[in-house]
C-alpha cells in the first residue's frame, strides 16, 4: 500500500506539474483529493492492516495529501501571480497622454498689475478710492489747478461731452473728491484705480482709454522725503529689493515741487541699454507735493497740512513687468494673448 | 526747443563742459532735454572750394564739368549735376576719402568718361532737413554768400561744428523758449554770469513819428506796442552766422529782414513782426478787436474770416495782421522792400490763443505770446533787431520807437520762510545755501533771521506764490540730495472695502470656472447697441467723437464682448469664454446735463465647447445651463441672502426659448440666455450664451454670515421619483409642492434626470427628482418616510397632475 501511496504521490505531483493553469489544478485536486479520490480509496482498504503497518499507512497518506496539496497551493499562487501580472499588463495607459484639464481662467493683465499695487499700498496703510469716469470740469481740472484756458491743459486733449461734462483724463479728481469727504480732516492715504481717457489716436504707444493709479497722502508734516521713503518701499516691493528710484524735477499743475520718479534698468542694472535709451533708468511714475491751491480746493488747510500725490500708468507698468510692447493688446482680447497671464 | 550749443556759449562760459555734460545738468534739475545731435554727424573731410571754371559735361547734358580750387597747386575736377553750380562760387566739396551723414563716403570716380574727385555738396546732403534749407539752395548745391579762402575747413563757417540739444519744455517754463532764457537756467545751475548784448542803436535825426502813429484800441489785449521805423535798407541773403544759427534752431533762412525777426524770437523769446512800410496801406496803427466775418489774406496766402473775439493790427481800415500769430500778405516784407515798419508788442495770452484756438494756426509766434512774453524784454528785443537790422542791410534807424505803453512791468515780490522750505522737503538747508540758490537764479534777496523776502525778475512768469519758491530750491539744491524718510505720522489701518473684496471674489470665482477676463472700451457707437437695447434717445455721446466707433458711452458691455469672440474666432480660436466687470452709463435726460448714472456690470460671453477633452472623445458645448451654472455659483460665491429666482423672459438680442432672468428678492438684477440667431449673425458668431449682472443690485443684498450648523448622527435616506407631466409644468413648480409637503423631514430636494420622447404619452415629460429624507434627532424608520412620502406624492398628483412613471 505504502507504494501505491507513493505511486499516486509521484503521479499526482506530475499532473500537478503538468497542469497550465488555475482549472487544470481544480482538475487534479479533485481528481487526487476528492472524497472519491484514489488516496481515499487507499484509506478505505487500512481495516485489512496489521496494528503496525496501519499507522505507517496513516502517515504515508496524509503525507502524500499534504505535499500534493501544497504544490498546488504553490503552483495556484503561481497562477495568479502570473494572472494578475497579465491582467495589470492588459490595463497598462500611455502616461504621456495629456491631463484631463480642470477649467483654469485668466485674470487680465491690467487687473493683475492694479491689485498688485493696490496691495502693496494697502500694506502700507492705503485705502483704495473710487470716483466716477464722466466727470465734471471742476473736479477733472479746477479743483486740480487747471483754471479754464490754462496752458497745461493743452497737456491732455479731452473728451468732452458737454462744456461742463468730460470723460476724466486722469484719475486726480478722486482727490479732491476724497479730501472732500474728509472735511478737512487728516491723515487722508488713498490710491486710486481707474479708466481715463483722452484723445489719442490709438497706436502701438498710445489708447484714448488707458488706466491709471493715483495716489494721495494728506496729513500734517508730509515732507517731500516721505514720498522718497513711500516710493522706495513700492519699487522695492513691486520691482524687487535691487531697483533703486531717483527723482526728477517736473511740471504738473496740482503739484509743486513736482517729479517724475524713475527706478534703475532691470534690463542692464543701471549700466544704460536700449530699453532705458543708455540712461540706466526708466521713467514710471510722475508725483509731487500737493499744490497749496488743490490743498485748499479739497478743503484743507494749506499752512497745516501737507501731502503728496503720484499717479502711474497701469499699462505702462504691465508692458514693463511683462515685456509687452503694443497697447493695443490689453484692448483686443485675444485668447492667445489672455491666456498668458494665467500664471500671474 | 532747438538750442544751439554754439549760440548758447555766446551768453555763458560753457568752455570746460561738453554738451551731454550740460544736457544731463539741465535734465536732472528740470529743464528735460529729449536728445542731442552733432550737426558733424560723422562729417569728414569737407573744404570750401571755388570753382575756377564750369563747362558742360561732353557727354551728358544734365552735368557740369567744374575744376575746382581746393586750395591745393591744381584745381581738382568734379563731376557736379546741380543745375546751380557756377563760375565764381564758392562751394563746399566733400573730397576723395570724406565721409557724409549717413555713412556715405566719397571715392575718385569716372562719370560718363570724365575723372571726379569729389563732390559739391547741397545742404540736405550734409544732413540739414529739407524745411529749413533755403529755398535759393534747396534744389541744387550751397554756395556761400560770401569771400571764403578755397581749401579752408568748410564745418565750423556751416555751422557744422555745433551741437543742438532738444528740450522738451513743460508749459510752465516758457521762459526757456528763448536762448536767453535757456542761458539764465544754464548759468543758474552752473553758478554762472551770463552776457547778453545790449543793443547798440544809431539813430537818425528823423523821427519815427513823422512817419507812424499808434493807436491801440484794445489795451487789455495789448498793453504795449512799440513801432521802430527803417528807412533805406537792402534786402538780401543774411550772413552766414545768420543762417546758420537759424537752422541749426530749425528755422528756414528767408532774407536779411526777417530772419533778423526769428533770431532774435529766438533769442529772446519775443515774436516781432516786420511791415513793408510802402505797402502797409496808412500812417497809422491801429490794433483792435476785428468785425465779425472780417477777412484777412495770412503770409501762407490762405485767407482767415475773423471774428470780435480776434485781436487784429490794422493800418485804419483794413487788418494787415492777425495780432501775434501771423501777419498778412498784402505788407510783407519783400527782395523790393526799403522801408519798413517793425513791431514789438505785448499780446495778451488768452487773445493769442483764442485766435490760434479758432483758425487752426499755431506758429512760433503765437507758441510764445500764449504762454505769456516777459514785458521787461519786449522793447529791449525791438531795439535789438532794429540795431541788426541797420547792421545787416544798411539802413536808417528813425527815432522812436512810437509806442503805446500800459505795460505792467513790475517785478513780484514773494515771500518764504527757510523753515518752510526745510519742512515741505524734510531737508535741512542753512539759510546761505538758500539765499545761494536764489542768487544764482538771479533773484532779489533780502533775507532775515530766515526769512526771506524774494524778488523775481519778469523773465520767470511761473513764480508768484511760496510752493514756486520751494520748487526753486528743491531742483537747485537737487533732488537727490532730499533725504529718504517715511511720514512721522501715526500709522493708519489699510484696506479693502467691503464692495472692493466682493469685486475680487467675483472675479477670483470666474477665474476658477474657466473664464478669460477681458478689458474693453468704454467707448462704442448707439448702432452696436441697437441689437440689445431699445433705442433710446438719452444717451450719454461726446461731444467731437474722434471716430463714429467710439462715440457714445456704453450701456451694456455685451457687444464688445461679441466683437471680441468675433475678433478669436476670425483667428481661428473657437472656444473663448469671456467675462468683463466695468462701468456702465445711464442717462434719464435727453440732453446729458448732469453726472450719468454708473454702474458696474458683469457680464461674460461664450463660444463653442465648454469642455472638450480631444483624445477622449469628450465635447461638452456652453449652452444655457452652462452658462446659469456660472451665474449661480457666483450668487454663491456672493454669499447673496434673498430669494433668486430665473425667469424665463424675453429680452432684445436674446433667444426668446432660451432667456432667464434674474430677479433677487424680486429685483431684476440680470439676464442670461443664448444670443439670439439674428444677433449671432450680425456678429459671425456660432451658438453663444451670454449673461449681465448689475454688480451694484448684487452688492446691495448684505451677504449671510457663515454659522456652524451641526453635522447630523443619523444618517439620512434617498428616495428617488420619476413624475410623468405635462410638457409645460417647470422643475421649479415641482420642487416648490416637494418642499412645501416634504415638511421638516424633507432635507434636500434635486433634480437627477428629464426625460421626454419614445414611451411618453405626446405632451408629457418625465423629470426624475431625488429627495433625502433626514432626522436631526434620531433615525428615521421606513414609516415615517413612507408617510412624508405618500403626501408629497398626492400633492404633486392634485396640484399638477404629476404621476409616478411605470
Ligand atoms: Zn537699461
Amino acid at each position: 500500500m505504502l507504494d501505491r501511496l507513493q505511486e499516486l504521490h509521484d503521479e499526482a505531483m506530475k499532473k500537478v506539474a503538468e497542469s497550465e493553469d488555475l482549472n487544470d489544478l481544480k482538475e487534479v485536486r479533485i481528481a487526487y483529493l476528492g472524497k472519491k479520490g484514489p488516496i481515499t480509496e487507499v484509506m478505505k482498504g487500512m481495516g485489512k492492516l496489521s496494528a503496525e503497518e496501519r499507522p505507517k499507512v496513516g502517515q504515508k497518506a496524509n503525507e502524500v495529501r499534504e505535499s500534493v496539496k501544497s504544490y498546488i497551493e504553490e503552483k495556484e499562487k503561481a497562477f495568479e501571480e502570473a494572472a494578475m501580472l497579465e491582467k495589470l499588463k492588459k490595463e497598462s495607459i500611455d502616461v504621456t497622454l495629456p491631463g484631463r484639464p480642470v477649467p483654469k481662467g485668466s485674470r487680465h493683465p491690467l487687473t493683475s498689475v492694479v491689485e498688485t499695487i493696490e496691495d502693496v499700498f494697502i500694506g502700507m496703510g492705503f485705502n483704495v478710492a473710487e470716483g466716477p469716469e464722466v466727470e465734471t470740469d471742476y473736479y477733472n481740472f479746477e479743483s486740480l489747478n487747471l483754471p479754464k484756458h490754462h496752458p497745461a491743459r493743452d497737456m491732455q486733449d479731452t473728451f468732452f461731452i458737454t462744456s461742463d461734462l468730460l470723460l476724466r483724463t486722469q484719475t486726480s479728481p478722486v482727490q479732491t473728491r476724497t479730501m472732500e469727504k474728509h472735511e478737512g480732516q487728516g491723515p487722508v492715504k488713498i490710491v486710486c484705480p481707474g479708466k481715463v481717457y483722452r484723445r489719442d489716436e490709438d497706436d502701438a504707444t498710445h489708447s484714448h482709454q488707458f488706466m491709471q493709479i493715483e495716489g494721495l497722502v494728506v496729513d500734517e508734516g508730509i515732507r517731500m522725503s516721505d514720498l522718497k521713503g513711500i516710493f522706495a518701499t513700492f519699487v522695492k516691493q513691486y520691482f524687487g529689493e535691487e531697483r533703486d528710484i531717483r527723482l526728477r524735477p517736473s511740471f504738473f499743475p496740482f503739484t509743486e515741487p513736482s517729479a517724475e520718479l524713475d527706478i534703475s534698468c532691470a534690463m542692464c542694472g543701471g549700466k544704460g541699454c536700449r530699453t532705458c535709451k543708455q540712461t540706466g533708468w526708466i521713467e514710471v511714475l510722475g508725483a509731487g507735493m500737493v499744490h497749496p491751491n488743490v490743498l485748499k480746493m479739497g478743503g484743507f488747510d494749506p499752512d497745516k497740512y501737507s501731502g503728496f500725490a503720484f499717479g502711474m500708468g497701469v499699462e505702462r507698468f504691465a508692458m514693463l513687468k511683462y515685456g509687452i510692447d503694443d497697447i493695443r493688446h490689453f484692448y483686443t482680447n485675444d485668447k492667445r494673448f489672455l491666456t498668458q497671464f494665467t500664471r500671474v | 526747443m532747438l538750442v544751439s550749443y554754439k549760440w548758447l556759449k555766446e551768453y555763458v562760459n560753457l568752455d570746460d563742459l561738453t554738451p551731454a555734460e550740460v544736457a544731463e545738468k539741465l535734465t536732472r534739475s528740470g529743464v528735460e532735454v529729449d536728445a542731442v545731435h552733432s550737426l558733424s554727424d560723422g562729417i569728414t573731410n569737407l573744404v570750401v572750394g571755388k570753382v575756377m571754371k564750369c563747362e558742360k559735361h561732353p557727354q551728358a547734358d544734365k552735368l557740369n564739368l567744374c575744376q575746382v580750387d581746393v586750395g591745393e597747386s591744381d584745381p581738382v575736377q568734379i563731376v557736379c549735376g546741380a543745375s546751380n553750380v557756377g563760375e565764381g562760387q564758392f562751394v563746399a566739396v566733400a573730397r576723395v576719402g570724406a565721409r557724409l551723414p549717413g555713412g556715405m563716403k566719397i571715392k575718385r570716380a569716372k562719370l560718363r568718361g570724365e575723372v571726379s574727385e569729389g563732390m559739391i555738396c547741397s545742404l540736405q546732403e550734409l544732413g540739414f532737413e529739407g524745411k529749413v534749407v533755403p529755398k535759393k539752395y534747396s534744389e541744387g548745391i550751397f554756395n556761400f554768400p560770401q569771400e571764403m579762402t578755397a581749401g579752408e575747413d568748410a564745418m565750423a563757417p556751416l555751422g557744422l561744428d555745433d551741437t543742438v540739444l532738444e528740450l522738451d519744455l513743460t508749459p510752465n517754463r516758457s521762459d526757456c523758449l528763448s536762448m536767453i532764457g535757456v542761458a539764465y537756467e544754464v548759468a543758474a545751475i552752473l553758478g554762472r554770469e551770463v552776457n547778453v548784448p545790449e543793443p547798440a542803436i544809431v539813430a537818425s535825426k528823423e523821427k519815427a513819428s513823422d512817419y507812424i502813429s499808434v493807436k491801440v484800441e484794445a489795451s487789455g489785449d495789448n498793453p504795449y506796442y512799440g513801432a521802430n521805423v527803417i528807412r533805406g535798407l537792402q534786402i538780401s541773403e543774411s550772413p552766414l552766422w545768420l543762417q546758420t544759427a537759424l537752422m541749426a534752431a530749425g528755422v528756414r533762412p528767408v532774407n536779411n529782414v526777417v530772419d533778423v525777426t526769428n533770431y532774435v524770437l529766438l533769442e529772446y523769446g519775443q515774436p516781432l513782426h516786420a511791415f513793408d512800410l510802402d505797402r502797409f496801406g496808412s500812417e497809422e496803427v491801429v490794433v483792435r478787436r476785428a468785425a465779425d466775418g472780417e477777412k484777412i489774406v495770412t503770409l501762407d496766402d490762405i485767407e482767415r474770416t475773423l471774428s470780435g473775439d480776434h485781436l487784429v493790427i490794422t493800418n485804419g481800415n483794413d487788418p494787415v495782421a492777425l495780432a501775434g500769430v501771423m501777419g498778412g500778405a498784402t505788407s510783407e516784407v519783400e527782395t523790393e522792400s526799403v522801408n519798413i515798419l517793425l513791431e514789438a508788442a505785448y499780446f495778451s495770452p488768452a487773445s493769442v490763443r483764442k485766435a490760434s484756438r479758432d483758425l487752426g494756426l499755431r506758429s512760433d509766434s503765437s507758441v510764445r505770446f500764449e504762454k505769456g512774453v516777459d514785458p521787461n524784454s519786449v522793447a529791449e528785443a525791438g531795439a535789438r533787431a532794429a540795431s541788426l537790422i541797420q547792421q545787416l542791410s544798411g539802413g536808417e534807424i528813425l527815432e522812436g520807437p512810437v509806442e503805446f505803453d500800459e505795460l505792467n512791468k513790475n517785478e513780484k515780490e514773494v515771500r518764504i520762510s527757510l523753515n518752510k522750505i526745510n519742512s515741505v522737503l524734510g531737508t535741512h538747508m542753512t539759510a546761505e545755501e538758500v539765499s545761494q540758490i536764489f542768487d544764482q537764479l538771479q533773484f532779489g534777496i533780502d533775507e532775515k533771521d530766515g526769512e526771506f523776502s524774494v524778488t523775481v525778475p519778469t523773465r520767470r512768469q511761473d513764480i508768484s506764490i511760496e510752493a514756486d519758491l520751494v520748487e526753486e530750491a528743491a531742483r537747485l539744491y537737487g533732488y537727490d540730495n532730499i533725504p529718504v524718510t517715511l511720514p512721522n505720522t501715526p500709522s493708519t489701518p489699510g484696506g479693502l472695502t467691503a464692495e472692493q473684496l466682493k469685486k475680487r471674489k467675483a472675479r477670483r470665482f470666474l477665474e476658477g470656472a474657466g473664464m478669460l477676463e477681458a478689458v474693453n472700451y468704454s467707448l462704442t457707437t448707439a448702432d452696436k447697441e441697437a441689437y440689445f437695447k431699445e433705442e433710446s434717445k438719452s444717451r450719454v455721446k461726446v461731444a467731437l467723437p474722434m471716430s463714429e466707433e467710439r462715440s457714445a458711452l456704453r450701456t451694456t458691455l455685451i457687444p464688445h464682448l461679441l466683437d471680441d469672440l468675433s475678433y478669436n474666432k476670425n483667428r481661428n480660436i473657437y472656444n473663448v469664454h469671456l467675462y468683463e466687470m466695468g462701468t456702465v452709463f445711464h442717462t434719464e435726460e435727453e440732453t446729458v446735463t448732469v453726472q450719468p448714472d454708473e454702474k458696474t456690470f458683469l457680464a461674460g460671453a461664450l463660444m463653442g465647447l465648454w469642455q472638450e477633452h480631444s483624445w477622449q472623445g469628450e465635447k461638452k458645448p456652453a449652452d444655457f445651463f452652462v452658462l446659469k451654472g456660472i451665474v449661480e455659483g457666483l450668487l454663491k460665491e456672493l454669499n447673496i441672502t434673498g430669494e433668486i429666482r430665473f425667469v424665463q423672459s424675453e429680452k432684445k438680442g436674446l433667444h426668446p426659448g432660451r432667456t432667464a432672468s434674474l430677479y433677487i428678492d424680486g429685483t431684476e438684477a440680470g439676464v442670461l440666455g443664448q444670443l439670439h440667431p439674428a444677433a449671432a449673425k450680425e456678429w459671425s458668431l456660432p451658438e453663444t450664451y451670454v449673461f449681465e449682472l448689475d454688480l451694484s443690485i448684487l452688492m446691495s443684498f448684505p451677504a449671510e454670515a457663515v454659522r456652524y450648523e451641526a453635522i447630523p448622527r443619523y444618517p439620512g435616506m434617498d428616495r428617488d421619483i420619476a413624475l410623468v407631466v405635462d410638457e409645460d409644468i417647470k422643475a421649479e413648480e415641482l420642487e416648490k409642492v416637494i418642499v412645501a409637503h416634504g415638511g421638516s423631514l424633507l432635507s434636500t430636494v434635486s433634480v437627477f434626470d428629464l426625460y421626454q420622447g419614445e414611451n411618453l404619452e405626446a405632451g408629457k415629460k418625465s423629470l426624475a427628482f431625488s429627495l433625502r429624507y433626514q432626522n436631526r434627532e434620531k433615525t428615521l424608520t421606513e414609516e415615517e418616510i413612507t408617510e412624508v412620502h405618500t403626501k408629497v406624492l398626492q400633492a404633486l398628483e392634485e396640484k399638477l397632475g404629476a404621476k409616478l412613471r411605470a
